[in-house]
């Protein structure tokens, strides 16, 4: 009899209070300036409410009260590891808005740098999610990597991070001499990196098992939060606007939809989510190479008037960025700035799902959750 | 009576301040505070090609109570100045801001129409060193650095400089 009052004694002792704790705005693993109200039961995390907010910079505002080319700048700033494709998102909306044809070779040069972009990005990502996991050399590796990815956009482009170098109708100059061979002599030894990359984190027993069977996103989930990009292929989805919906010019270019496999754990882990961006890198490699090889010569820009005034109407145009689908609303009044913007980020949809699959986990798993689905709070806040 | 030959060889003789100068001068620790494009930059300073630990300040902390030196990389937003404000608080003295790129100096390309968008860090806190740049390349960053420790190590001579002269001052000098 004594022994059970004792247990129920010790139970009362032990018993422990829901705690509610901020992680951010500033945060190491939180990729920038976002607030997490995590309420915990001991170790475990209740419930997480992401708070935003912090990185509001006004786009869509300023985007009312400039002229089409000179919101170019500003996309740059939106997901600033993947510049390029936020270019070009911009310029293929306003392209499709008015009616715009991009030469030949421009569109090659789009791709190219667009696919460029995407490894680039995507090393960011796996190299900073080893870090979150307490890792520190992949990402030097990466960083060493992306460097000469950045060499080939400052040789044509002068900046390194913030390119402004897609135009409303082409790209603003054509390729540097010597830029090609530069990008084959960067691709034939990137492959191998590859493979040392999945020597350093893929195989590693640690990173494994923190990673392996950890906030899985069930594909209907996924979908139903308007997830995208490598983090909703991870869930088994082979959904690619590369694909499904072919733009620009890439509906000639041969690549595998890199989807999730469970290999060590379940389907739409956070190893998935890892892995897919890992071989992600190799399909933009199999892009790129195919555009060396098919680059025409020819014109790189349509030439336009210097005040660019579209015909009334309005347009959505949505592109696969390295993060997932970026889509641009643009309407048009018929003057030389843009009625209203609205941009989609995929950041943000796809960190709207955290709450629901945050439930139940250890607090230093939504860590691991929250690095693995990349965002860039430049995209979330806008 | 002269010093020369009085003391074994390897020492060398110095004031106490250029000393602790040297010294802090020498191990800027940075806190992480990453706001936005910038911090990218920031993190490929501190990567393998240009490896910001050659300076002494690669220790990374991500607690404010460990740093010397904010480097402010990014965008303050409103929302986030009071946070930034907290942080500076709690930083021990000596403590040092670094204004990394346009939007910390000035508010940059949001300066016109960015309604929510701090126009420049020095609002809140006292900036120590500007790097322009949108972002400042890495080698800027570096420029930066070692700015602010050629101004660490003339800590507190300036002072006394004006002691000597008579020339009074409000304060004293900073991390003295």
């Amino acid at each position: 009899m004594s022994g059970i009052v004792d247990q129920v004694q010790r139970q009362k002792a032990l018993k422990t209070d829901r705690m509610t704790i901020n992680m951010g705005p500033q945060h190491p693993s939180t990729h920038g300036v976002l607030r997490l109200l995590v309420t915990t039961d001991g170790e475990i995390v209740d419930h997480v409410e992401p708070v935003i907010g912090y990185l509001h910079r006004c786009k869509e505002k300023i985007a009312e009260n400039l002229p089409y080319y000179q919101f170019m700048p500003y996309t740059d700033r939106l997901d600033y590891l993947a510049g390029m494709n936020n270019n070009w998102a911009w310029a293929m909306a306003v392209e499709k808005l008015a009616g715009v044809k991009v030469p030949e070779r421009a569109e090659y040069i789009r791709v190219m740098f667009g696919e460029l972009n995407r490894i680039a990005s995507h090393l960011v990502a796996v190299g900073t999610f080893g870090l979150d996991l307490g890792t520190f050399t992949p990402v030097l590796y990466c960083f060493h990597e992306r460097e000469k990815i950045l060499d080939l956009f400052e040789a044509t482009c002068g900046a390194r991070l913030t390119y402004n170098y897609y135009r409303i109708g082409g790209v603003a100059k054509d390729l540097p001499d010597g830029l090609v061979t530069k990008i084959r002599e960067f691709l034939d030894p990137f492959e191998k990196r590859i493979d040392e990359l999945n020597t350093l984190l893929s195989e590693n027993h640690i990173f494994v098992r923190r990673t392996a069977n950890v906030g899985v996103f069930p594909p209907a989930l996924a979908l139903d939060y308007g997830v995208t990009g490598p983090s909703l292929r991870a869930s088994g989805v082979p959904h690619d606007l590369r694909r499904a919906a072919p733009y620009s010019i890439y509906d000639r270019f041969k690549f595998e939809v890199v989807v999730g496999r469970g290999e060590k754990g379940t389907v739409g882990d956070t190893w998935d989510r890892y892995d897919c961006r890992v071989r992600e890198m190799s399909e933009s490699v199999k892009i790129v190479r195919q555009c060396l090889d098919g680059l025409p010569d020819g014109e790189v820009r349509t030439k336009l008037p210097a005040v660019f005034k579209p015909p009334k109407g309005h347009v959505l145009f949505k592109a696969e960025n390295p993060k997932g689908e970026l889509g641009y609303y643009v309407v048009s009044d018929g003057s030389p700035k843009p009625s209203r913007v609205h941009i989609r980020g995929p950041s943000f949809c796809n960190l709207s799902i955290i709450p629901a699959v945050c439930r139940g986990v250890m607090l230093a798993d939504l860590v691991a959750i929250l690095g693995s689905i990349d965002i860039v709070l430049g995209e979330v806040d806008r | 009576m002269t010093l020369q030959n009085r003391f074994e060889d390897n020492v060398i003789l110095t004031t106490v301040d250029a000393a602790i100068n040297y010294c802090r001068a020498s191990s800027l620790w940075p806190m992480t505070f990453g706001l936005a494009c910038c911090a990218i930059e920031m993190m490929a300073t501190g990567m393998a090609r240009y490896d910001l630990a050659r300076f002494g300040a690669e220790v990374f902390r991500p607690s404010p109570r460990q740093s010397d030196l904010m480097i402010v990389a990014g965008t303050v937003s409103l929302k986030m100045a009071t946070r930034l404000k907290t942080l500076y608080d709690q930083m021990p003295e000596p403590r040092y801001v670094m204004s990394l790129g346009s939007c910390a100096n000035r508010g940059g390309p949001y300066y016109l129409y960015g309604y929510h968008v701090l126009k420049g860090v020095d609002r809140i806190v006292p900036v120590d060193v500007y790097v322009p740049g949108c972002p400042p390349i890495p080698e800027a960053l570096l420029d930066g650095l070692m700015k602010l420790q050629a101004r660490i190590r003339e800590e507190g001579r300036h002072f006394r400089r004006l002691a000597k002269v008579g020339g009074e001052t409000q304060e004293g000098p900073k991390g003295a």
